[in-house]
């Protein structure tokens, strides 16, 4: 009865109460009588700050550890156990997560975003590997980065990709760097983020497609070295370039090249360039025209392409949220529809007018116009040059590393005899003190 | 003989300059950055203003069990004995059974205190962060339960998956020194 009672006053209490603010005071907080301690919520903290720059100087360290294996001591071993401490260290324990790939998308964001708010340890992530690759190479892929770590460690049958299907592969790389830029800079997603393969793997969790996209790339990786690294990686594709510049590069011989080709079957990523030779006077002569050609081939390149990538920003732009929340609600207004979805009810719910969100909408939409036009003007300017540096004709004296696409794995030395030499040296050397 | 000496000379300088502008720009880009750096960590946090209760929380998060979890403000509890965050809509008693109770896994726990006050907290290891009881607690009740971010359990990823699923766009970076945004008796 008292309980019946309760409830009706409950309900009398509701009816008066619902016409003010939603959520707020329905029911009066009560009066405790006994001594009652009213339970204090909760609160677990995050990781202390300390530890977001210990991972900075850990990166600093590994990467002066690495320059010192791979240019000093040229020594696979040591870069080996380098590479099982950065998988331990930035892929199991930090989960993967900043790593110096995702970094670029927040620097993309941070460029073109007035209000986004960038840490500087994530600025240092990115920018560290860059610096180390412009005086050392490509030490940061293979010493450092626990994606490429994993997949080195799963490297047991190399098969060589032929060259001709390694180049336009490679092509992949630069589009996901340039798609990657534009859906971070106008702040849609971040796709290196969403659709990194090995992440489930450091969380050791995930859904099971996460899981089943990871063990299809370990698998592949298995036969084809380290296939995002030489074919998706983004941010190999800026240290590559970078490393063309390097200013002490590894070599595979530690004194001169006899061209003993005992070193040509040696890198499992295919970079060793072999040594070409004097070309007869008719071949330059054809050469010389289809460079010509490719020269005149390069302004169009751009602009079709330009032209192409600008078709795509109306379903590209369905990236971005405020896009995709426009277009619903846009068709939940004009048209009648069954059912209401979460973010029209939610949306409606904020009060805000429809007509300032098509216009943020369209804002957006312009802003992607503007945006696949130069990632089609990239990507028609990357292929022309790739077209026209494999029509140029280089003459290369010895056996060397390919810089844009050597990662300094260090595997080619024990393959030169001068190597051998050098380390018979060492040793005699040492024993004579 | 001297002609090729020239021609390696040039090409070293071209490299030397390539090299130098590409650390001039590094330096530039982090100049530029670094004016809008902040030196504490963000981490995501949810406005429990703007949740709408959806029950993507449960769903999205990459960990198995999600890192979002239910959270109850106290001061803000009206103690009722028919609680509407608690008790499913047509409950058959007012008690603790799981026939009556909305939350799937039992972690809202029902207290007696005094008469008619029973106390309501939430074993958090328990709490899968569906939102059934924000939904009832925010139809009918002071809306003192809400979903939070629990920052000993994210792994604060760079893009969070719950953040991008989220309709009401209820998910923000805060920072760490100040991980979350509880409500309060002064600003519900």
């Amino acid at each position: 009865m008292a309980r019946m009672f309760r409830i009706l006053i409950f309900i009398a209490a509701f009816f008066t109460c619902s016409f003010s603010a939603y959520g707020v005071d329905r029911i009066s907080p009560p009066e405790f009588e006994t001594g009652y301690q009213m339970p204090v919520t909760t609160t677990g903290p995050p990781r202390a700050d300390i530890y977001e720059y210990i991972d900075v100087v850990v990166l600093l360290l590994t990467l002066l550890l690495a320059a010192y294996f791979a240019l000093k001591l040229r020594s696979r071993k040591c870069l080996f156990v380098l590479m099982l401490f950065s998988l331990a260290y930035f892929g199991f324990w930090r989960k993967g997560c900043v790593c110096s790939i995702g970094a670029l998308q927040n620097i993309a964001l941070a460029l073109f975003e007035p209000d986004y708010a960038l840490p500087i340890s994530v600025l240092l992530f990115l920018l560290l590997p860059l610096v180390s690759t412009l005086f050392f190479g490509r030490i940061f892929c293979s010493a450092i980065c626990p994606i490429g770590a994993i997949q080195d460690l799963v490297l047991l049958k190399p098969v060589s990709v032929p060259s001709w299907l390694e180049s336009p592969l490679r092509l992949f790389a630069w589009l996901y760097l340039s798609l990657a830029i534009l859906l971070a800079a106008t702040g849609s997603a971040f796709i290196i983020c969403r659709y990194d393969p090995f992440i489930a793997f450091f969380r050791v969790s995930g859904n099971i497609n996460m899981l089943i996209t990871g063990g299809c790339f370990l698998i592949v990786a298995i036969f084809i070295g380290r296939p995002y690294c030489r074919f998706l990686c983004p941010y190999g594709v800026i240290l590559g370039q970078l490393s063309r510049l390097t200013k002490w590069h590894v070599t595979i011989t530690p004194d001169k090249c006899v061209k003993c080709r005992l070193c040509e079957d040696s890198c499992p990523f295919g970079a060793i360039q072999k040594p070409t030779f004097q070309w007869p006077r008719r071949d330059y002569n054809k050469d010389k025209k289809r460079l010509a050609l490719l020269l005149g081939l390069l302004p169009i390149m751009i602009i079709s392409l330009a032209l192409l990538a600008q078709t795509t920003s109306g379903w590209m732009s369905q990236a971005h949220p405020r896009v995709k929340l426009a277009t619903e609600v846009f068709l939940h207004e004009t048209t009648n529809v069954k059912e209401t979805t979460d973010p029209v009810l939610a949306f409606r719910s904020t009060g805000e007018d429809p007509q300032q969100l098509y216009a943020q909408a369209l804002h957006i939409r312009s802003q992607f116009k503007t945006g696949t036009f130069i990632l089609g003007a990239f990507l028609g300017l990357v292929i022309a040059l790739k077209l026209i540096t494999h029509a140029l004709r280089v003459p290369i004296s010895d056996y060397q590393t390919e810089k844009a696409a050597c990662l300094s794995c260090a595997r080619c030395f024990e393959y030169c005899p001068y190597e051998h030499a050098r380390l018979k040296n060492k040793l005699t050397s040492g024993d004579d003190k | 003989m001297a002609k090729d000496k020239n021609s390696l000379n040039r090409r070293q300088f071209f490299k030397n300059s390539l090299h130098i502008g590409c650390l001039s720009v590094l330096a530039g880009l982090a100049t530029m950055l670094f004016g809008k750096t902040v030196k504490s960590e963000l981490v995501w946090q949810i406005d429990p203003n703007k949740c709408i209760s959806c029950g993507n929380c449960a769903n999205h998060c990459v960990l198995e069990i999600s890192a979002v979890k239910c959270v109850h403000a106290y001061a803000m509890c009206g103690y009722c004995d028919l609680c509407t965050g608690f008790l499913e809509s047509s409950p058959k008693t007012l008690d603790s059974g799981a026939e009556n109770e909305l939350c799937p896994t039992g972690a809202l726990i029902r207290t007696f205190v005094e008469d008619p006050f029973y106390q309501y907290t939430i074993d958090e290891p328990l709490c899968i962060g569906c939102a059934k009881c924000v939904k009832g607690c925010n139809a009918f009740g002071n809306g003192s339960l809400f979903l939070q971010v629990r920052h000993d359990r994210c792994t604060n990823c760079n893009e969070c998956s719950i953040a991008t699923a989220c309709p009401s766009g209820a998910f923000k970076r805060v920072p760490a020194t100040n991980p979350y945004l509880l409500k309060d008796v002064r600003n519900s």
